[in-house]
C-alpha cells in the first residue's frame, strides 16, 4: 500500500463499516479486480471495473463523481490505487475497503459465487458466461446437455471442435469409417498419425486433448433400423452430417418418433444447406424432402469434390444452432432453410412448411404404437439410385 | 425475365451458369423456357407425364411452389427461381 507521490490519504473503511453503507443504500460499489476474479466471486452490486481500464471504465460504472462509492479488491491494495487515482479524477467522496473481499469472506458477510462450476471451468468458460445470454446458468446447460454427432467426417469434424470447445458435457460420435488421407482437407479433427485409425478413437483423442470436460461416447458402427432408437433415445440433440439419403430419411423417422430436434446439413461442391428440425413443431426433413432425388442428381463429395473450409463453415453454423436449443436463446433455424453458396459468399433464406400430409409429422400420421416402435420401411430400397448405395457414413 | 438460379448439378446443363435468365408469366412458363434454352435440363426437372419430378423442389423467391400455385404460380420480373435438390454429403 506505498506509493510514493502520494499526496493525500485515501480514506480506508472495515469491511463491516462497507457492509452496513451498502445496506443503507446510496452507495456506488466498485470491484477493481480481473474479470475472473469477479467471476469466480463477487460482492452482490459490485460493478466490475478492473484496474487496467479505470481511467476508460469508471465514468460509466460511477457517473456521479460526488457520489459515495466504495472500491474493494481481493486483499486492499488495488482498490487503494483505484480510490486514490478516482481523487484524481474528481470523485470526492471515495473509500477503499481495507482486506478487500478476503476480509469480508473471513468475517463471514455475504458474497455472490458462481454456482456449481469448478475454478477450471469458470475460467475456462468464462468468455461464454460474460455473454447475458449464456451466462452461468447456459453454460451448466452445455456442461449436461448429450449431443450425437451423425458422422464424424466434413460436417461432423467442425462441429464436434466447437462443441467440445464449448463445453457440451456429452458428445455421441456415430461413425463406421476409419481415417484417411482424403479426409484431412476438411475433416479438421483427425490428423496425418491418425490415418486408419476409426473416425471415433481419433475424434475422441482431440477432443479430450482440447476439453477434459467432454465426456466422449464412440459409436463406431453404422446406425440402421436395429439400433438407431437404441442410438439417439439418451441425447437431446442430433447433428446430422451422414453423408447418404437412407440414413438422413432413417434418421428422420426415428427422430421424429422420439422427438428430439435434429440439425441437418448437407454439403456438396462449394455449396451448403442447413436447417433444423423440431418434430411437431416445425416440418421435417420429409416435409422438406418428400423424395430422394437419383443418383445423377446426387453425387457424394468422394466423387464430386466439396471445399473443406465450406464444410467447416456448415459444421460450425450446426454447432451453433445446437448451442442455441440448449440455451433456448436466439431464433433457432426452424422452418427455415440456409443456403450458403461459398463460391458467391451469398446467403440465401427459404421457407419450409409443414407439410399436413407428410407420412411421418402429418396430420395423419398415426400415433406409432409401442410394438412398430423401430420398425422402419426398407431405405435402401426407398432410396435406391439415389446414393443408396454408399453404406458409409461421412467419407 | 425472371432469375431462375441453378443448383451446382444442374450448371453442366446451362454452361456453368449459376443464374439465368428465363422468360415466363408463371413458374411452369419460366422452367419450360429454362429447358428450351438448355436442354440438358429437361428430364432432370420434369417426368414424363410433363409434371415436376417429385425431388425437385421450386422455391418462388422465399417460397415454396407446392404452398402457392406450383407450376400456375404467376411470376414478375423481380422475381427469383430458386431449384433446389436435396444433397445428402456430409
Amino acid at each position: 500500500m506505498t506509493t510514493g507521490a502520494r499526496t493525500k490519504v485515501v480514506e480506508e473503511i472495515e469491511p463491516f463499516e462497507a457492509a452496513r453503507e451498502i445496506e443503507g443504500g446510496d452507495v456506488v460499489l466498485i470491484d477493481t479486480r480481473e474479470p475472473h476474479e469477479y467471476q469466480e466471486v463477487h460482492l452482490d452490486g459490485g460493478k466490475l471495473v478492473p484496474p487496467g481500464l479505470l481511467t476508460d471504465e469508471i465514468a460509466t460504472a460511477a457517473p456521479n463523481k460526488s457520489a459515495r462509492t466504495i472500491v474493494y479488491c481481493r486483499s486492499g491494495n488495488r482498490s487503494y490505487k483505484a480510490a486514490e487515482q478516482m481523487e484524481v479524477m474528481g470523485y470526492t467522496d471515495v473509500a477503499s475497503m481495507a482486506g478487500g473481499i478476503l476480509l469480508w469472506q473471513e468475517q463471514g458477510l455475504p458474497v455472490l459465487a458462481a454456482d456449481g462450476m469448478t475454478p477450471e471451468q469458470r475460467d475456462r468458460y468464462s468468455r461464454h458466461t460474460l455473454l447475458p445470454e449464456v451466462g452461468i446458468d447456459g453454460q451448466l446447460k452445455m456442461l449436461n446437455a448429450k449431443v450425437l454427432l451423425l458422422g464424424a467426417g466434413g460436417l461432423g469434424a467442425p462441429a464436434a471442435l466447437y462443441l467440445a470447445a464449448a463445453g457440451i458435457g456429452t458428445i455421441g460420435l456415430v461413425d463406421d469409417d476409419v481415417v484417411d488421407a482424403s479426409n484431412l482437407q476438411r475433416q479438421v479433427i483427425h490428423n496425418t498419425e491418425r490415418i486408419g485409425m476409426p473416425k471415433t478413437a481419433s475424434a475422441r483423442i482431440f477432443i479430450e486433448g482440447l476439453n477434459p470436460d467432454v465426456e466422449v461416447v464412440e459409436h463406431n458402427g453404422r446406425l440402421d433400423a436395429s439400433n438407431i432408437l437404441d442410438v439417439i433415445e439418451g441425447y437431446d440433440v442430433v447433428v446430422d452430417g451422414a453423408d447418404n439419403f437412407p440414413t438422413r430419411y432413417l434418421l428422420n423417422d426415428a427422430s421424429v418418433r422420439l422427438r428430439k430436434p435434429v440439425v441437418s446439413a448437407s454439403i456438396l461442391g462449394f455449396d451448403g444447406q442447413i436447417s433444423t428440425f423440431a418434430p411437431f413443431e416445425g416440418p421435417c426433413y420429409r416435409c422438406l424432402y418428400p423424395t430422394p432425388p437419383p443418383a445423377e442428381l446426387a453425387p457424394s463429395c468422394s466423387a464430386n469434390g466439396v471445399l473443406g473450409v465450406m464444410a467447416g463453415t456448415m459444421g460450425t453454423l450446426q454447432a451453433n444452432e445446437v448451442i442455441k436449443l440448449i440455451l433456448g436463446k436466439g431464433e433457432p433455424l426452424i422452418g427455415r432453410l440456409l443456403l450458403y453458396d461459398a463460391l458467391g459468399t451469398r446467403f440465401t433464406e427459404l421457407k419450409v412448411r409443414r407439410d399436413p400430409n407428410c407420412p411421418i409429422c402429418g396430420e395423419d400420421a398415426a400415433e406409432i404404437p409401442e410394438s412398430e416402435m423401430g420398425k422402419f420401411p426398407d431405405y435402401d430400397a426407398f432410396c435406391a439410385g439415389a446414393g443408396g448405395d454408399r453404406q458409409t457414413l461421412a467419407s | 425475365m425472371a432469375s431462375v438460379r441453378i443448383p451446382p448439378v444442374l450448371r453442366p446443363h446451362t454452361g456453368g451458369a449459376p443464374e439465368v435468365e428465363a422468360s415466363g408469366t408463371d413458374v411452369g412458363e419460366v422452367l419450360r423456357s429454362l429447358t428450351a434454352a438448355h436442354p440438358g435440363t429437361q428430364e432432370q426437372l420434369f417426368g414424363e407425364d410433363g409434371d415436376l419430378n417429385r425431388y425437385v423442389n421450386v422455391y418462388l423467391n422465399d417460397e415454396d411452389v407446392r404452398v402457392l400455385d406450383g407450376l400456375a404460380t404467376k411470376v414478375s420480373e423481380a422475381d427469383t427461381v430458386v431449384i433446389l435438390p436435396a444433397m445428402a454429403g456430409g
